[in-house]
């Protein structure tokens, strides 16, 4: 298998749980085992769309109990005899492999994945990705130059991995409680995306663009525009050091005079 | 029939509650940071080839880049 794959450094490590969440899109190699009509392959296909049913296979890490994953599309690409072309996109933890097989069921003459490419990992596309030859040479030119737009060659700052989070943006005065776990309050949100869902998780971003904490919406957009007070965040993983912002206890008071 | 929306395809506006200042004194922008600091606040967007596992992938690049530590964001295997 091959294909994106993004690969956090240092603390970025601390928002790879955001991108499990963010889905991922495939094009895969459908191998079926006997010949069947392409007109019933599209409509297979599009049938997995939504809701489908799968317990991990033997070789996982992850409890092998039945669990659902949405399928947000499956596209046949083209047929070329018993090969089967098609680009699906899906929530994370889906298999790929077990969707074949599924599909094979249903076509009535089984089937199974014979090739998979990633072409997205959250908001990381195949266009940009950088091949491991690429990132040795690269880094090789930035010990020597010292450029840091060679290292901007390879690296994204891991702000990026969060693009698809829901992002919710606070006052400075905000900023250090929550780097310290506090629960994110309304008077200190500037801003949010209207992709916010009550219960999803979202990112809590300084106006510089730094990300601040994940977090769980326990509101909705209405109540977060227009709460005074309560709780609007509840903060679960600190990711900017504590005191990089200046420590503001007391409510009401301004940092910026 | 509308199907599930998959996230990169949801409309996303920015809803403004209030506005404020933030002061230069203390923090960065992310694309601001420098040399280590860039890099140890990074990502790489890796084309992994085929054969080894994600790990042993993400092993490789901790190798390449002298690093401490790194993560991967979700197991592309056999």
């Amino acid at each position: 298998m091959t294909g994106v794959l993004p690969v956090t450094l240092g603390e970025a490590t601390k928002v790879v749980q955001a991108l499990l969440y963010s889905g991922k899109e495939y094009v895969c190699v459908m191998k079926l085992h006997a010949d069947a009509p392409e007109a019933c392959v599209r409509e297979v296909l599009k049938e997995f769309e939504d809701l489908v049913y799968q317990r991990p296979p033997l070789r996982s890490s992850v409890k092998r109990q039945l669990r659902t994953r949405r399928i947000y599309y499956s596209d046949f690409l083209e047929m070329d005899g018993r090969n089967v072309l098609f680009r699906v996109g899906c929530e994370g933890g889906t298999y790929i492999r077990k969707l074949c097989f599924d599909v094979g069921e249903v076509l009535g003459c089984g089937a199974h994945m014979q090739e998979l490419r990633r072409t997205r990992a959250g908001p990381f596309l195949e266009d940009g990705s950088v091949a491991l030859h690429d990132l040795a040479y690269w880094f090789a030119e930035w010990e020597k130059t010292k450029d840091d737009k060679v290292l901007r060659r390879f690296v994204q700052p891991m702000e990026n991995a969060l693009a698809l989070i829901p992002k919710v943006c606070i006052r400075d005065s905000a900023v250090d409680a929550v780097c310290y776990g506090a629960r994110l309050t309304a008077p200190g949100v500037l801003s949010i995306e209207s992709s916010l869902v009550k219960g999803s998780i979202v990112a809590i971003m300084t106006l510089k663009g730094e990300a601040v904490a994940l977090g769980r919406a326990v509101a909705d957009v209405e109540e977060i525009m227009h709460l005074e007070h309560g709780v609007v965040v509840n903060t679960e993983r600190v990711l900017m050091p504590r005191g990089t912002y200046p420590r503001c206890w007391k409510s009401g008071e301004k940092i910026n005079d | 029939m509308p199907r599930t929306v998959a996230p990169w395809e949801a409309k996303r506006e920015l809803l403004v509650k209030a506005e404020d200042k933030t002061s230069p004194k203390y923090g960065r922008n992310p694309e601001d940071r420098q040399a280590e600091d860039y890099m140890l606040h990074g990502v790489v967007n890796l084309d992994k080839p085929a054969g080894p596992t994600s790990h042993e992938v993400a092993a490789w690049v901790k190798r390449i880049l002298k690093l401490q530590a790194v993560g991967h964001g979700g197991t592309l295997e056999a």
